[in-house]
């Protein structure tokens, strides 16, 4: 009985430290909302010239679809990545990760009683959350004024839960991936160029450079079997119906199981870490 | 990694847009002219003008202002990042592969001439001097904006221009771009203009493609002289950080 009574109010002063762990972030973010909307505007100028090179390749190609896609449905995937990555990209995440255990900061979460990745993790949750929040506005306005490149419109509900699900997926296996690779500064201390490695990889591999479906069969083999898709390319595919509607619950069962495997290695690496770690100086 | 893309996208047309010439291996001496450029301008330049905005923020401006030297000279040239030098010579190899493939090729070989060998480096050198000016005029602006971490975004997203064949611009609207980014930033100059001399016989040159090359020179020498301009009166607005 006792400890029941004990842990009562244990776990609802962990709910308040993230509760406020989580506002004050989101107050910290809200300060450059400006720069912010800019910034996202700024994003999709990649994109025309994306949208220009795709066009001069089907051009010289005489077809009217290339594998799944079509002329527009190009472009659509594009933009459709663009979202994709809103969700799984984690700039500075890893080199932040491997600055503090550099210079030594890891050891506030020693002492204090917070969590390094669940704080980690309320952080970029408040980052994104914000990020979304101003970025809602130029997003709609370009996918509002191309709306003209969705030949199929809007999926059916049960296809649109499973890509809000793949998102939310792909945001917490884009954290875990990059959290693991952070952690291993414990060992290495300079990740930079592991992180050079991770992000080229995951440019190609991930469906961010251009559409999985458009690799030979050998190599689509091979990149299926690798938890990159789920950052970039799978959101897009479900969207556009590129995937068949009764393999995409399948699909998101695999990406579960991958995002499952990082929450365990991060942890892991995280404990081993911890017990490797000596801080010195004051 | 940018090679995997195009070798995939070559398996499925032949050329990048119709009738342009760009085909696979033309293409690949245009990519590796922007290699080159990039890795040139990411070795000797990059690096200082992130200094030289970190400079401005932190007031230690004053130290390079001080000395009897030309202030921009200084500022300029004192660092040099040598880990980007690699990407010159993946971009040399990929220029001599390329051009190899190019001249032993069955049909219609390229024959390279003796002018297209000379002007080559020459407009190299130009593109990298445009490069340079957009750089310290972008770099400039951290006077009035106090700081400025955007820089390298703002880089990144004009020089994304410059990566591809200006003629796949010159279709619908793409033509207001096309403009823009040739006559008044003239990015699309940079590697366009050497990759398709080295590329392409000059005999196919057409007269409009030989304007823009002398265009390119005058382009050069006047985006130096305005990145000069912004840079002197970034100088006169430049007022100290420290006590």
């Amino acid at each position: 009985m006792a400890t029941v009574t004990s842990h009562q109010p244990y776990h609802g002063s962990r709910f308040k430290t993230w509760w406020t762990i989580l506002k004050i972030s989101l107050e910290e973010r809200f300060v450059y909302r400006g720069d912010f909307a800019l910034g996202t505007l700024m994003r999709f100028l990649p994109i025309i010239t994306q949208v220009f090179l795709w066009y001069a390749i089907f051009a010289a190609s005489g077809k009217s679809q290339i594998e799944a896609y079509t002329k527009k449905g190009v472009v659509a995937y594009f933009m459709l990545t663009m979202i994709s990555r809103a969700f799984s990209s984690m700039p500075g995440l890893c080199s932040g990760i491997a600055l503090q255990v550099r210079d030594g900061e890891i050891k506030k979460y020693l002492i204090q009683p917070i969590d390094l990745i669940g704080f980690l993790l309320l952080t970029r949750v408040a980052h994104k959350l914000c990020y979304y929040v101003i970025a809602l506005i130029p997003f709609a306005f370009v996918f509002f004024f191309c709306r003209g490149f969705f030949e199929s419109g809007w999926p059916e509900a049960s296809i649109l839960c499973a890509y809000f699900l793949s998102l939310v997926m792909g945001f917490l296996l884009g954290f875990f991936i990059e959290a693991s690779l952070g952690l291993v500064s414990f060992w290495f201390l300079e990740v930079t160029s592991l992180v050079f490695v991770y992000n080229l990889l995951n440019f190609f591999l991930s469906g961010h450079m251009f559409p999985l479906d458009l690799l030979p069969d050998w190599a689509s083999q091979f990149v299926n079997l690798l938890p990159f898709q789920y950052l970039a390319y799978y959101p897009a595919a479900i969207f556009l119906g590129t995937i068949p509607p009764d393999q995409v619950w399948m699909g998101l069962a695999v990406e579960a199981c991958w995002l499952t495997v990082f929450i365990i290695i991060a942890r892991v690496m995280l404990n081993r870490g911890i017990h490797r770690y000596s801080g010195f100086g004051g | 990694m940018n090679i995997g893309f195009y070798l995939i996208v070559f398996q499925y047309t032949d050329s990048i847009g119709k009738g342009t010439g760009w085909g696979r291996d033309e293409f690949f001496v245009f990519l590796a002219t922007t290699w080159i450029i990039n890795s040139l301008v990411q070795t000797f330049f990059m690096p200082n003008a992130q200094q030289f905005s970190e400079l401005i923020r932190s007031g230690n401006l004053d130290f390079a202002l001080l000395k009897p030297i030309d202030t921009q000279f200084v500022i300029s040239f004192p660092r040099v990042d040598w880990a980007a030098l690699s990407n010159l010579f993946m971009g040399i190899i990929l220029l001599s592969y390329s051009l190899y493939q190019l001249t032993t090729r069955i049909e219609s070989p390229l024959v390279l001439d003796w002018r297209a060998i000379l002007m080559y480096p020459f407009y190299i050198a130009c593109g990298t001097i445009i490069m340079y000016s957009v750089m310290i005029t972008l770099a400039s602006t951290s006077v009035w904006l106090g700081r400025n971490q955007t820089l390298y975004n703002f880089w990144f997203y004009i020089t994304n221009f410059s990566r591809y064949p200006m003629e796949i611009y010159q279709v619908g609207w793409g033509i207001a771009l096309w403009a823009f980014f040739t006559f008044l930033i003239p990015v699309l100059l940079v590697v366009n203009i050497p990759a398709r001399i080295m590329a392409r016989p000059l005999n196919t040159m057409t007269s409009q493609m030989w304007q823009l090359a002398s265009f390119a020179v005058l382009a050069t020498l006047l985006c130096f002289l305005f990145s000069r301009r912004v840079f002197v009166r970034a100088l006169k607005s430049y007022r100290s950080a420290s006590s």
